[in-house]
C-alpha cells in the first residue's frame, strides 16, 4: 500500500492542477445550461494533501504550546501515538491557515452582541484569532502561576490540571468579549479530535493511528458482503483517501 | 438597471427536489421552463467522486456541500421577549445549497405521513375533543390521503424507494407497517439488507408487542431503472450518506433520478450561481410579473414569467415571500396574518443507548436510511390515557461509523486523556441505540418573520426564527423515551442510558433539518398562506413548494411528503391551471 503512495499523490496533484483551469474562467458569471447534461472531463475537485513541512499560522512558541496540549489531550500509550506524533498540531496549524481559521464561510456581520447559550458563539474573533489570543493568555496564566515556566515546561500532571481547569471553568483566562475560557478549551478539544480522526491527508491521524485504534476501516466503500454477518468484527484494516484504491482491493 | 431577459412560461426559484420535480412535470406538459439556482452545478461523477467523497472532515464537519451562513444566515431566539441573534454557523439544522439542494445530502428516509396526519385537527377533535390539544394551533392540511396517495406512489417509483408495504388496497401485508395508509401497490424495490442492530431491535420490539418493519429507504437495495428510465446502482452500505453526495448512484437525488432526462429537454433551461432577490408583482398585487436575480459578479437581471414556482428550502421560501410582500405576514400578538405562521420543527426524544460487552456492531457499514422502525407510538396511537397528542416513530439501524462525530463512551468517561482513549477503543463497535423521530406541533409564538437588525450581503433582512418546543411535545418525547428504555432493557445491555427532552431549543448541536411551516397549506385563507394546491391565496401565479406547507410536523422525516405535495401541485398546474390561469380555489 505504502509503495503506491508517491505515484498516487503525483496523479492527484496533476488532477488538481487540471481542475484549477476551469475554476479560473468559471464562477464569475451565471452558468446557463440548456439542453444537455453538463460534463467536463477532469473537472473534479480532489483534496490537496497538506505539505508536511513548516508552519503556516502558528508561531514557533505557539507550536511548542500546541504540541504539548495535543499530547495531553491524546497521550501516547499502547493504543496509539500521542497527539503530537499523530500530527494534530500540524493539522491545527493548516486548518487555522485556511478557510476554517478565517471563518470565511460563517456569518461575520455585526452587531456582535452577547448571546444566550442557545444562540451559539457570538464573538467577533475568527478561530485563528481565538487561538492567537487564547494561547497567549494561557502562557501568561501559566508563567504567572509557575515561576515563569511555560506550559510545555510543566510536568504532564501539571499540564493535565491546567487543561481540566480550563475545561471545568476553574481557570479564567483574559480573553475577549464573547469568547470564554471554556469556549477556548472546546475549540482546542474539537480541533485536536478532528485532526486525530480525520483522513491523514489533512496532517493528523498519521498512519491512520486512530482508525486502527478503534477499528474504523476509513475510506472503504463496499460492505455488501459483510452487513449481514452479525456479531463479527470486520476483517480488514483501514484505508485512507491517499492510500486509496489499492487498499479497496485487499481480500482476506 | 437590471437587464430584462426574454419572458418564459415558468420560472422556478431553487433547484432541489421540488424544483426538479416541477420542472420535469411542467416541461412534460409542454411549458417552457427556466430554473434559477444560486449554488453551483453538481454531478455525481465529478462532485461526489468515490476517490475523495469518503472524507468526513471535508463534507460532514466543514460541510462543503451545504449552504454556508456567509451566503444566507438566519437569526434565532426562543421566545418573543428575547433578542434574536444570527446563527453565525449553522448547527441545529443544515440547509442545502447547489443543484439538487438537500436532496443531495439527505439520509434517504422516504416516508408517507399517516392518513390521519392530513386531517389532524378533525381527527383529534373527533377522537378526544378539541380540549385535548388546547394551546396548540393544529390544523388540517386541506388535502386528504386518498387524494394524494398516487403522488406518493409516483415519487417512490422515481426514487426507487426500497421497503416493504404494510397495507395494499386495504389489506395488511406481513412484514410491513400495519399503521400506514392504504397504498395502491408495493414499493418498487425490496428492503435493504438488515444490519445486526436492526435485527436485535426487530426481535425485541416484536416480543414487546410492537410491529417493526424495514424503514422505507431511498438508498436503494438493487440495481433499478426508474419510472423515467434513469438507471441507479445498488447501495454498498459505505456509511458516507447524510452530509455526502452518493458516489454510487444509489441514493435518490435529483441528479440520480430526474436530471439525466430533464437537462436534455429543449423546453428546459437551468441557470446556476444566480440568486433570486425578489419576486416582483404587478401593481394590483394579484399576480407576479418577474423575478430579479443577480449573478456572482453582481450583474442584475429581471426575468419575466407567467408562473413562478418557489422551490427553495422551506425557510427560504418563507423569507422570499416576506421580502416580496406575497401574503400577509403573521403577527403573533394578534394571531392574524399567514406568512410565518405555524413554524414547527421535529422532535427526537430521549431514546435509549446501549453498550454491550458481548455484541460487536459494525456501525461504519451503514446507509442513511438503513434501519428498522415501529410506528406503534406514532401520532395516531391511543392518547386517551396520555397527557399529550402526537408521537414518535422509533427504530434502530446503522447510518455511519464516522469517528469525528461518533465515538461513544460510557457515561462518566473523561473527554480526553488516557482514560478517554481506553474507553473509546473499547466502546466503538459495541453500541446500539433506539431512537425516535417525533411530531412537532404548532403553538402561538412559534413563528417566522424578517429580522429587524441583521441583513445579508445584498442588504436584505435575514429570516428570524422564534421557537421553543411546546410542553405537549416535551411530554410526548419523554413518554416515548420511557418506552424505548423498556424495550432496550429486554436486550440486557451492560450499560443503558437515556436522555430527557427539555425546553430551550438550542441552535448549536445538530438535531434535524426538518423545519416545517411558515407558508402552510389549508382551506381557509385566514389561517393558511397557500391553498390545497400550494397556490398562494393572494398572488395566484405563485406556487410555494416545500415543508413550509406543512401545518404541523408529523413523526417522520418529511422528504417523501414534500415530494408528494410537489407532484400534487404539478398535477393541478398541468391539468387545471394552464387551461384557466387564476385561483384554483376561491377564497
Amino acid at each position: 500500500m505504502l509503495d503506491n503512495r508517491p505515484l498516487k499523490m503525483c496523479r492527484r496533484r496533476f488532477l488538481a492542477s487540471v481542475a484549477a483551469l476551469p475554476a479560473l474562467t468559471g464562477g464569475a458569471f451565471a452558468h446557463t445550461m440548456p439542453h444537455s447534461l453538463p460534463w467536463s472531463p477532469f473537472a473534479g475537485d480532489p483534496p490537496k494533501p497538506i505539505n508536511p513541512l513548516g508552519w503556516y499560522f502558528l508561531t514557533p512558541s505557539e507550536v511548542i504550546t500546541v504540541e504539548a496540549i495535543v499530547d495531553r489531550l491524546i497521550p501516547a500509550d499502547h493504543l496509539s501515538p500521542g497527539g503530537k506524533d499523530a500530527g494534530c498540531a500540524v493539522f491545527i496549524d493548516r486548518q487555522l491557515a485556511g478557510s476554517f481559521g478565517k471563518s470565511s464561510h460563517l456569518y461575520n456581520k455585526g452587531p456582535f452582541l452577547p448571546g444566550l447559550p442557545t444562540q451559539g458563539y457570538q464573538g467577533e474573533l475568527t478561530p485563528s484569532g481565538r487561538y492567537r489570543i487564547g494561547l497567549k493568555a494561557l502562557e501568561d496564566h501559566v508563567r504567572a502561576a509557575n515561576a515563569g515556566k511555560s506550559f510545555a515546561e510543566l510536568t504532564g500532571e501539571q499540564q493535565d490540571a491546567i487543561l481540566s481547569g480550563l475545561e471545568e471553568g476553574k481557570i479564567t483566562l483574559k480573553l475577549a468579549p464573547g469568547f470564554s475560557t471554556r469556549q477556548f478549551f472546546e475549540l482546542l478539544l474539537q480541533n485536536t479530535m478532528e485532526g486525530f480522526f480525520a483522513d491523514p491527508l489533512y496532517g493528523g491521524n498519521k498512519d491512520m493511528a486512530s482508525w486502527k485504534m478503534i477499528g474504523f476501516p476509513g475510506a472503504r466503500y463496499d460492505y455488501r458482503d459483510y452487513v449481514e454477518k452479525y456479531n463479527q468484527p470486520y476483517p480488514h484494516g483501514p484505508v485512507s483517501i491517499m492510500s486509496g484504491a489499492p487498499g479497496w482491493n485487499v481480500k482476506g | 438597471m437590471a437587464k430584462l431577459m426574454p419572458r418564459r412560461d415558468v420560472v422556478i426559484v431553487g433547484f432541489g427536489w421540488t424544483g426538479a420535480i416541477l420542472a420535469q412535470e411542467l416541461t412534460e406538459a409542454g411549458l417552457d421552463v427556466l430554473a434559477i439556482e444560486r449554488g453551483p452545478w453538481r454531478d455525481t461523477a465529478t462532485d461526489f467522486n468515490i476517490g475523495y467523497m469518503p472524507d468526513e472532515l471535508r463534507y460532514a464537519i466543514r460541510r462543503e456541500l451545504f449552504l454556508q451562513p456567509s451566503q444566507e444566515a438566519i437569526t434565532m431566539r426562543n421566545d418573543l421577549t428575547q433578542t434574536a441573534l444570527p446563527m453565525r454557523d449553522y448547527g441545529s439544522f443544515l440547509p442545502g445549497a447547489g443543484v439538487g439542494g438537500a436532496g443531495v445530502h439527505w439520509n434517504g428516509f422516504s416516508w408517507r405521513y399517516l392518513a390521519s396526519d392530513f386531517i389532524l385537527k378533525t381527527h383529534l377533535t373527533q377522537k378526544y375533543g378539541a380540549k385535548k390539544f388546547d394551546g396548540l394551533t393544529i390544523q388540517d392540511w386541506g388535502v386528504t390521503w386518498d387524494e394524494i396517495e398516487h403522488c406518493f406512489d409516483k415519487f417512490e417509483y422515481v426514487a426507487g424507494v426500497s421497503g416493504k408495504a404494510g397495507v395494499i388496497k386495504g389489506v395488511v401485508q406481513p412484514g410491513g407497517n400495519p399503521f400506514e395508509g392504504s397504498r395502491s401497490r408495493e414499493y418498487p424495490n425490496p428492503p435493504l439488507k438488515m444490519p445486526y442492530s436492526s435485527s436485535l431491535f426487530t426481535k425485541a420490539a416484536t416480543e414487546y408487542g410492537l410491529h417493526p418493519f424495514p424503514s422505507p429507504s431511498a438508498n436503494i437495495s438493487r440495481p433499478y431503472v426508474n419510472s423515467l428510465g434513469v438507471a441507479m446502482g445498488e447501495c454498498t452500505y459505505c456509511g458516507y450518506c447524510e452530509r455526502f453526495g452518493c458516489a454510487n448512484y444509489s441514493k435518490a437525488a435529483p441528479q440520480t433520478t430526474i436530471l439525466p432526462v430533464l437537462m436534455k429537454k429543449d423546453n428546459f433551461e437551468l441557470r446556476t450561481e444566480s440568486e433570486v432577490l425578489t419576486v416582483n408583482l404587478h401593481p394590483d398585487g394579484k399576480t407576479a410579473k418577474s423575478v430579479t436575480y443577480v449573478d456572482t459578479s453582481g450583474n442584475e437581471y429581471e426575468q419575466p414569467a407567467d408562473l413562478v414556482i418557489m422551490a427553495g428550502y422551506g425557510l427560504m421560501n418563507v423569507r422570499m415571500m416576506l421580502l416580496s410582500r406575497i401574503g400577509k405576514p403573521y403577527d403573533p400578538n394578534t394571531n392574524e396574518g399567514v406568512v410565518g405562521r405555524n413554524y414547527c420543527y421535529q422532535t427526537g426524544g430521549g431514546g435509549a443507548s446501549m453498550i454491550f460487552d458481548d455484541k460487536r456492531f459494525n456501525p461504519f457499514m451503514g446507509a442513511g436510511a438503513l434501519s428498522s422502525s415501529a410506528h406503534d407510538f406514532n401520532s395516531d396511537m391511543d392518547h386517551s390515557k396520555l397527557d399529550f397528542v402526537g408521537g414518535c416513530s422509533i427504530g434502530s439501524g446503522e447510518s455511519n461509523g464516522r469517528p469525528i462525530q461518533g465515538r461513544p463512551t460510557p457515561p462518566g468517561t473523561p473527554r480526553w486523556g488516557s482514560k478517554w482513549k481506553d474507553a473509546t477503543a473499547k466502546t466503538y463497535g459495541h453500541v446500539m441505540s433506539i431512537g425516535g423521530s417525533g411530531s412537532s406541533y404548532a403553538q402561538r409564538g412559534n413563528y417566522l418573520d424578517l429580522d429587524p437588525t441583521y441583513t445579508d450581503n445584498f442588504g436584505r433582512p435575514l429570516l428570524r426564527i422564534t421557537f421553543d418546543f411546546p410542553d405537549n411535545d416535551i411530554r410526548m418525547q419523554n413518554w416515548v423515551g420511557e418506552q424505548c428504555v423498556k424495550i432496550a432493557k429486554t436486550l440486557n445491555p451492560k450499560i443503558l442510558t437515556s436522555g430527557k427532552a427539555r425546553k430551550g431549543w438550542n441552535s448549536v448541536p445538530y438535531q434535524t433539518t426538518h423545519n416545517t411551516g411558515g407558508a402552510i397549506m389549508g382551506a381557509d385563507p385566514k389561517t393558511s398562506a397557500v391553498n390545497r394546491y400550494l397556490q398562494n391565496w393572494d398572488v395566484s401565479n405563485v406556487f410555494v413548494m416545500g415543508a413550509c406547507a406543512f401545518p404541523q410536523n408529523s413523526a417522520m422525516n418529511p422528504t417523501g411528503t414534500v415530494a408528494a405535495l410537489a407532484y400534487w401541485a404539478a398535477e393541478a398546474i398541468t391539468t387545471r391551471y394552464i387551461k384557466n390561469p387564476g385561483p384554483l380555489v376561491q377564497a
